[in-house]
C-alpha cells in the first residue's frame, strides 16, 4: 500500500509540469489572448490529431479488412512514409559505411588513404547538400534517400573506425595464441569488442536520419511528416502544424526506444548494461 | 639437455622509448623441463613478463634463442597456451564459447567440441555458468574459465601471467590448488610469473629470481618440498626467509631507480 502511495507521488510530480503548461496554454487561447492562427489551444490540437490520423471514409467491409481500414488515415500514410524513408536511407548509409569503417579501423594503408576526404566532407552538414541532391537526383524519393543516408553516413562511421581502433589488444593476444587466423580475428575479436561503439554509432546515425527526412521531406517530396507539416501552414492550419510536429516526436520516440532495445539485447553482455 | 619443454639462451630484450634504450632482460639461459613447474619471481620491472611474453611468442627477444617445445619460438601459439591477469575472457561471448574458442580454432568437430567443454566445465565447477557472460563471474571465476579455455585445446604448456595477482588471499589459495591439481593430474610445463614470493614457494619446483633491470637470472633455488606445502612448516619459513632476502636486494634497486626517476620503460 505504501509503495502504492509512494508510486502515485512520483506520477503525481511527474505529470504536475507538462498538465500545468497544458492548463497555462488552454487559458491563454481561451481567453482569446493570442490568435488561434498563432496558438491554437491544446484541446483543438488534439481534436485536430485525431482527425489527422483517424481513417477518412467509415468502415466497408468490401474494401478490405479492418486494419487496412483502421491505418487509412492520413497520419498513418505520413508516418509510414517517413518511416520507410528513415529505413531505407539510413540502410543504404550504414550499408556503406561499416565495412569502410572496419577497413579504415583495422588497416593502417586505407585509413591514411581515406580519413583526408572523410575529414573534408564529414563537417558539411547533410541539409547543405540539398541544392545538390535536387540537381542530380530531381525531386522525389532518390534525393529524400541521398540526403538521409548521408545523413546517417559519418556518425556511424566514425564509430566504427573509433570502435575497431579501440578494440583492446589483450584478446587479440588472446586470440592469436588460442590458434585464431587472420580473418577469425576480424569477425569474431574485432567486429564484436567494436560492437558498443557501432551501435552507438548507428544509435546517432538513424537520429540524423530521422531529423534529415522532416527537412528532405519539406524540400523534396509530397508525402510523409515532414510535408504534411509544411503543407499545413500553408493553409495556416496551426493546429495541424503542432499535431503533426507532435507526431513527429512520437515516432522519434519510438525510433529511439526501438534502438534502445536492439542496444540492450546485442550488448547484453556488456558491463554496464545488465539489468 | 634435449628433453626441455623451453629452452632459452643468451634470451636479451632491448625496448627504445623516447630515444632511450633500456635493457629489459639480459643473457638469461635457463632450461624448463616438461612437466616442471617454474615461478618467475621478482619485483615489477624485472623483465619476467617480457620473459614470458618472448616464450609466448608476443614480442621476440632482440638476441638470443628460445626453444620451446622442440621448435624455435618464432609466433605465438596453442602449444604455449597464455594465462593472463587480466583473464582476457572475450566478453562477448558465453562461459560455453570461451572455453570452446581454441578447439573451434582447431577445426575439432563440433560434437566433440561439445562434449570436450561440457567435461572440462564440470571439471572446474564451472558448469552452472557456462551460459553467463564474464561480466557476471567473480574475478577467481574468471580467471578459472581462462584456465580451462586454455586446458580446452590440451596444450603441453602453460604460461602464467600473474594470473591470480588480482585475486582476494583466499581465493588465490583456492585457484592455486586447483591448480597444482591440474598439473599433476595433466602432466603440464608450467611457467608461472608471480611477484608473490609464498605463492612461488607454495607452487614451483623450481623458483627463478630475477634481477631488477636488466633483467637476468639472480639465482634458481629449487623447492623439494613435499605437497601440498604447509605455508608454516619452519621449511617453508626458511626458504620464505631465503628467497625474500634475494628479492628485497632486487626491491631495493628498483626503489632506487624509482627515486631517480628511471623506471619508466
Amino acid at each position: 500500500m505504501n509503495r502504492l502511495i509512494r508510486h502515485g507521488v512520483r506520477l503525481g510530480r511527474q505529470l504536475l509540469v507538462p498538465v500545468l503548461v497544458l492548463a497555462v496554454w488552454e487559458a491563454i487561447s481561451d481567453a482569446g489572448w493570442v490568435s488561434p492562427i498563432v496558438l491554437p489551444s491544446p484541446s483543438q490540437v488534439l481534436l485536430r490529431w485525431i482527425a489527422y490520423a483517424k481513417p477518412a471514409e467509415p468502415y466497408d467491409p468490401a474494401q478490405g479488412s479492418w486494419l487496412g481500414w483502421a491505418f487509412s488515415g492520413e497520419l498513418p500514410h505520413d508516418a509510414v512514409a517517413s518511416l520507410i524513408r528513415v529505413a531505407g536511407g539510413f540502410a543504404l548509409g550504414a550499408a556503406l559505411a561499416l565495412p569502410l569503417g572496419l577497413l579504415m579501423g583495422a588497416s593502417r594503408i586505407v585509413h591514411e588513404l581515406m580519413n583526408p576526404i572523410v575529414q573534408i566532407l564529414r563537417p558539411i552538414p547533410p541539409i547543405a547538400y540539398i541544392p545538390l541532391a535536387i540537381l542530380w537526383f530531381g525531386l522525389g524519393n532518390p534525393p529524400a534517400f541521398f540526403l538521409i543516408s548521408l545523413g546517417a553516413f559519418f556518425p556511424v562511421l566514425m564509430n566504427t573506425i573509433a570502435g575497431v581502433r579501440s578494440v583492446d589488444a589483450i584478446y587479440l593476444r588472446a586470440a592469436r595464441n588460442l590458434g585464431a587466423p587472420q580473418s577469425t580475428l576480424f569477425w569474431r575479436i574485432m567486429v564484436p569488442a567494436a560492437m558498443p561503439y557501432i551501435l552507438a554509432g548507428l544509435r546517432i546515425g538513424i537520429g540524423v536520419a530521422f531529423i534529415v527526412v522532416i527537412v528532405a521531406e519539406m524540400i523534396a517530396v509530397n508525402s510523409g511528416l515532414g510535408y504534411r507539416i509544411l503543407e499545413a501552414r500553408e493553409y495556416f492550419w496551426s493546429d495541424k502544424v503542432i499535431a503533426g510536429m507532435i507526431s513527429i516526436g512520437i515516432a522519434g520516440l519510438g525510433i529511439d526506444a526501438f534502438m534502445n532495445r536492439l542496444n540492450s539485447w546485442l550488448l547484453r553482455w556488456h558491463r554496464g548494461m545488465e539489468g | 639437455m634435449t628433453d626441455a619443454a623451453i629452452q632459452l639462451r643468451g634470451v636479451r630484450k632491448v625496448f627504445t622509448t623516447g630515444g632511450r634504450e633500456v635493457v629489459a632482460l639480459d643473457g638469461i639461459d635457463l632450461d624448463v623441463a616438461a612437466g616442471e613447474l617454474v615461478c618467475l619471481l621478482g619485483p615489477s620491472g624485472c623483465g619476467k613478463s617480457t620473459l614470458l611474453n618472448a616464450v609466448a611468442g608476443f614480442s621476440p627477444p632482440t638476441s638470443g634463442t628460445i626453444v620451446a617445445n622442440g621448435r624455435p619460438v618464432t609466433d605465438t601459439g596453442p602449444d604455449r597456451a597464455m594465462v593472463f591477469q587480466e583473464y582476457a575472457l572475450f566478453p562477448w561471448m558465453t562461459v560455453e564459447r570461451n572455453v570452446a574458442f581454441g578447439l573451434e580454432m582447431k577445426g575439432t568437430p563440433r560434437a566433440q567440441i561439445r562434449e570436450r567443454v561440457d567435461r572440462l566445465l564440470r571439471q572446474l565447477n564451472l558448469h552452472e555458468f557456462k551460459d553467463r557472460f564474464p561480466k557476471d563471474l567473480s574475478g577467481g571465476m574468471r580467471q578459472r574459465v581462462a584456465i580451462a579455455r586454455v586446458l580446452a585445446i590440451d596444450p603441453p604448456m602453460l604460461l602464467m601471467d600473474e594470473p591470480f595477482g588480482a585475486l582476494d588471499a583466499l581465493t588465490r589459495r583456492t585457484l592455486q590448488d586447483e591448480l597444482l591439481r591440474i598439473w599433476a593430474a595433466l602432466k603440464k610445463t608450467i611457467v608461472f610469473v608471480t611477484h608473490g614470493i609464498e605463492e612461488s614457494i607454495y607452487l614451483a619446483d623450481r623458483v627463478v629470481v630475477m634481477t631488477y633491470r636488466p633483467g637476468t637470472v639472480k639465482r634458481i633455488v629449487p623447492i623439494t618440498l613435499p605437497r601440498p606445502r604447509d605455508t608454516a612448516a619452519p621449511e617453508f619459513n626458511a626458504l620464505k626467509r631465503e628467497i625474500s632476502q634475494l628479492v628485497m636486494e632486487e626491491q631495493a634497486r628498483h626503489a632506487e631507480a624509482e627515486a631517480a626517476g628511471t623506471t619508466a620503460a
